[in-house]
């Protein structure tokens, strides 16, 4: 398979806002994305926009303010889905093809229940919550993020565990919890499973509270991973540093601002992953 | 209005030990206003669906407008009075 035979689904609706550099960081890899609405997707449409879910090869939920954001953040359209795309949904994660929640998409993913869906590939009711940062603000500050993952996520297969990267943040709720009584339970689920693929670091590499962690999530996680690895969800924007001149010290650091950026290497790893398993 | 037409209101809070930047953040402004003896506020979500339904019909379709949406029972309880 040939990476522009990759067909990457960027789902939009009214509110999302990332869709074009989402579509854009996997045009820059060599796949073929498309953005398409929920309503072409459920077939609420004129019958030559009608897309199907399964025909294409990896499903990105890009950032924005998903209808508002209304009740909370990336809720309604979680509800849309759950509602009308369920079994393709189920499908899609069971045949282990790649998934990205970035932003409002992983606010969408734990409400929706597809992370971090330690028991089935969608859990009835949300296992996690995306919640009001701990400052109660709007944070827009570029993060630094560590790669934790041990191979299990498919969109970190192409970065050196351990490696430091720059994602910028930009949201209100990316506060990862959980209930308090299975708190302790599914963070050891988390570290088990190898779901935890981000935490936010200080640039000392190690863990660090406010600003470092914007949002005060537990463990300073920014990005977590499906029991299999294939869905993957996280706050900060590595589609917006898919090139090096987006990164805010372009000018400072020295590095060939024609260059790759810190972002490119998940969606180049998704890439890879597909073409690998054929 | 039909005649079976109810008033549901639906109380979003959360739940107890959750930490609620929104409510502490707003204290804090009321006190910057010169509000004094505030104790404490908290941020709560309300809303009023009216229903053509019988009053238990209407209640069960609201639980399950919490469980579908409204609600996220990670951090979230929420109440339905039906008048």
């Amino acid at each position: 398979m040939k990476p522009n035979e990759i067909k990457v689904c960027v789902l939009r609706i009214e509110g999302t806002n990332c869709e074009e550099e989402t579509a854009a960081a996997f045009a820059i890899v060599g796949a073929s994305p498309e953005k398409v609405h929920l309503k072409q997707l459920i077939h609420q449409c004129p019958k030559e926009m009608r897309r199907d879910l399964e025909d294409y090869h990896i499903l990105a939920v890009p950032g924005g303010f998903a209808a508002g954001d209304y009740v909370r953040a990336g809720a309604i359209l979680a509800a849309r889905m759950k509602s009308a795309l369920s079994k393709e949904l189920k499908t899609f994660v069971e045949k282990e093809k790649p998934i990205i929640g970035i932003c409002n998409g992983f606010q969408v993913l734990v409400e929706l229940g597809m992370l971090p869906a330690f028991e089935a590939a969608i859990s009835k009711e949300p296992q996690a919550a995306l919640y009001t940062n701990d400052s109660a603000r709007f944070e827009c500050i570029p993060t630094l993020l560590k790669n934790e993952s041990n191979g299990k996520c498919v969109f970190t297969r192409n970065l050196p565990k351990g490696k430091v990267v720059m994602f910028p943040s930009a949201h209100g709720e990316g506060k990862l919890m959980f209930s308090s009584e299975h708190e302790r339970d599914y963070l050891n689920l988390l570290e088990k499973n190898d779901q935890v693929v981000f935490r936010f670091v200080g640039p000392d590499g190690s863990y660090a509270g406010y600003p470092w962690t914007p949002n005060g999530a537990i463990s300073s996680i920014g990005g977590i991973c499906n029991p299999a690895g294939n869905v993957l969800g996280l706050m900060p924007h590595p589609e917006r540093v898919v090139n090096r001149i987006t990164h805010p010290d372009w000018t400072r650091s020295g590095l060939d601002p024609s260059g790759e950026g810190d972002g490119r290497v998940v969606f180049q790893s998704a890439v890879d992953h597909v073409i690998k398993k054929g | 209005m039909g005649a079976s037409v109810v008033i549901a209101e639906i109380r979003i809070e959360l739940k107890p030990g959750i930490a609620d930047p929104e409510g502490q953040n707003t204290k804090k402004a009321l006190e910057l206003l010169g509000f004094k003896g505030i104790k404490g506020v908290r941020s709560i979500r309300f809303f009023e669906v009216e229903l053509d339904a019988p009053v238990d019909e209407a209640k069960k379709q609201c639980e399950e407008m919490c469980r579908k949406l409204l609600a996220n029972p990670v951090i979230q309880k929420f109440k339905i009075t039906v008048k």
